[in-house]
C-alpha cells in the first residue's frame, strides 16, 4: 500500500515524459500554484482553529458531544464527528480546522480519527459549490439542487462510518 | 454565513467558559490555536507543493483529457439532455476529469464555462434537469486520491496515511449516486413541488 503513491507520481511524471512535456517546468509551476491555495486559505485556517481551540478549551464541544454521545452510540455513529459533519457542506475551512482537532484529540489511525478522514474525503462544500456556480449565471430558482446535495452529504457520512467499521 | 460562524463559535466559547469555569484555558487555546494553525500550514506545504506540482504535469500531458474520454460515455448517460459534441459536453468532461485528480483550481474555471454553456439553451432564471445534476455532482467529491486529507494524516502522525483511500472511495461513490438518484426522482416526482 505504502507503494501506491510513489508509484503514481512515477507514473504520471514518465508518462508527461514521453509526451515531451518539459515535465520540470509544469512541476514547479504546479508547486507555486499549491503555494498560492496555502497561501489563500491560510487566514481562514487561522481564524477557523483559533475558534475550534477555543471552543474545545471552553468544554463546549466536549458538552454538546456528551449530550449527544447517548443518542447517536444508539445507532453507532461516534459523537465526536458530529460537529465536522454539520460543518461540512457550511465550511471547508471550519471543517478542516474540525478535521484538525478530532486527528490531534484521537489520533488519525483511530477509529474516529479514520471516519472523520474518509468523510473529509469524500464530501465537498457543498454551499459554496452551489453558490458558486448559480451565482457565476444568474440562477435564481434552484429547484431540488440543494435537497440532493445534502442527501449526498449525509449518506457520506454514514457510509464513511459504515466502511470503515467493515474495512478496519 | 462564516462570519455568523465565527461569531458564534467565539461568543459560545466565552459563554461556555464562565459556566464551566475554564477561563484560564479558554484564553491559553487562543495562542496555541493560532500557532497550531500556522504549524499545521507549514508542515502541509511541502506536500502541498508536491501533489499540485504533480497533479500539473498530469494535466499537461494531458492525461486529464484521456481521463475526460474514459467517463463520457458515463457522463453521457447522465446529461441526456446536452449533445456529445457540444462545448457544454466537452466542458462537463474537463470539470470532472480535474475534479477526479483533485484540481480543483482547474475544475472550477471548467466548470464556470459548462454552466454558462448550459444557460445559453434555457429561457428562464430556473435551473435545467442537466444543470442540477452538474452541480449536484460537484457538491460531492470524486477526487480519485485525497491528497489534502491524506497529507494532514501523515503530518499528524498517521503511519498510513492513504491507508484510508479504499473507504473514500466507496464513500464517494455511494454518496455521488444517492445525490444524483435524489435529484433524478426529484425531477420526475414534479418542478413546482422543490422549488427552494
Amino acid at each position: 500500500m505504502e507503494l501506491v503513491m510513489p508509484i503514481v507520481i512515477a507514473f504520471v511524471l514518465s508518462y508527461a515524459l514521453v509526451k515531451k512535456v518539459n515535465v520540470f517546468e509544469a512541476f514547479t509551476d504546479g508547486a507555486r500554484d499549491g503555494i498560492k491555495t496555502l497561501f489563500n486559505i491560510a487566514p481562514t485556517l487561522i481564524g477557523l482553529i483559533v475558534s475550534v481551540s477555543m471552543l474545545k478549551a471552553s468544554g463546549a464541544l466536549t458538552a454538546v458531544c456528551d449530550a449527544l454521545s447517548p443518542l447517536f452510540s444508539k445507532i453507532g455513529f461516534p459523537s465526536e464527528l458530529l460537529p465536522m459533519t454539520i460543518l461540512r457542506p457550511v465550511s471547508g475551512g471550519g471543517s478542516t480546522a474540525l478535521l484538525n482537532q478530532v486527528l490531534r484529540t484521537s489520533g488519525p489511525d483511530s477509529f474516529v480519527g479514520r471516519c472523520a478522514s474518509v468523510i473529509a474525503g469524500s464530501t465537498e462544500t457543498t454551499f459554496y459549490a452551489i453558490t458558486m456556480y448559480y451565482g457565476a449565471v444568474g440562477i435564481k430558482k434552484i429547484r431540488h439542487t440543494l435537497f440532493a446535495s445534502l442527501m449526498a452529504d449525509f449518506t457520506a457520512a454514514v457510509i464513511a462510518v459504515v466502511s470503515v467499521k467493515l474495512f478496519y | 454565513m462564516l462570519s455568523y460562524i465565527f461569531v458564534f463559535m467565539i461568543v459560545i466559547s466565552v459563554v461556555c467558559s464562565v459556566i464551566f469555569s475554564s477561563t484560564q484555558e479558554l484564553s491559553q487555546s487562543m495562542l496555541d490555536g493560532a500557532s497550531e494553525a500556522v504549524e499545521l500550514l507549514v508542515m502541509m506545504s511541502g506536500m502541498m507543493c508536491l501533489w499540485s506540482g504533480v497533479m500539473e504535469v498530469a494535466r499537461k500531458s494531458r492525461l486529464t483529457d484521456k481521463l475526460a474520454k474514459l467517463f463520457s460515455p458515463l457522463l453521457k448517460k447522465l446529461f441526456p439532455d446536452v449533445k456529445k459534441d457540444s462545448k457544454a459536453f466537452q466542458y462537463i468532461c474537463m470539470n470532472v476529469s480535474a475534479n477526479l485528480l483533485g484540481l480543483s483550481n482547474a475544475a472550477t474555471p471548467f466548470g464556470l464555462s459548462a454552466m454558462k454553456e448550459l444557460k445559453k439553451d434555457l429561457l428562464s432564471d430556473e435551473a435545467s434537469d442537466s444543470m442540477v445534476t452538474f452541480v449536484v455532482m460537484n457538491t460531492a467529491s470524486i477526487q480519485l486520491l485525497p491528497t489534502n486529507v491524506a497529507t494532514m494524516r501523515s503530518v499528524l502522525g498517521s503511519t498510513s496515511p492513504f491507508d484510508i483511500i479504499f473507504c473514500v472511495w466507496v464513500t464517494s461513490v455511494i454518496a455521488l449516486t444517492v445525490g444524483l438518484t435524489v435529484s433524478r426522482l426529484c425531477s420526475k416526482i414534479g418542478r413546482k413541488k422543490w422549488n427552494l
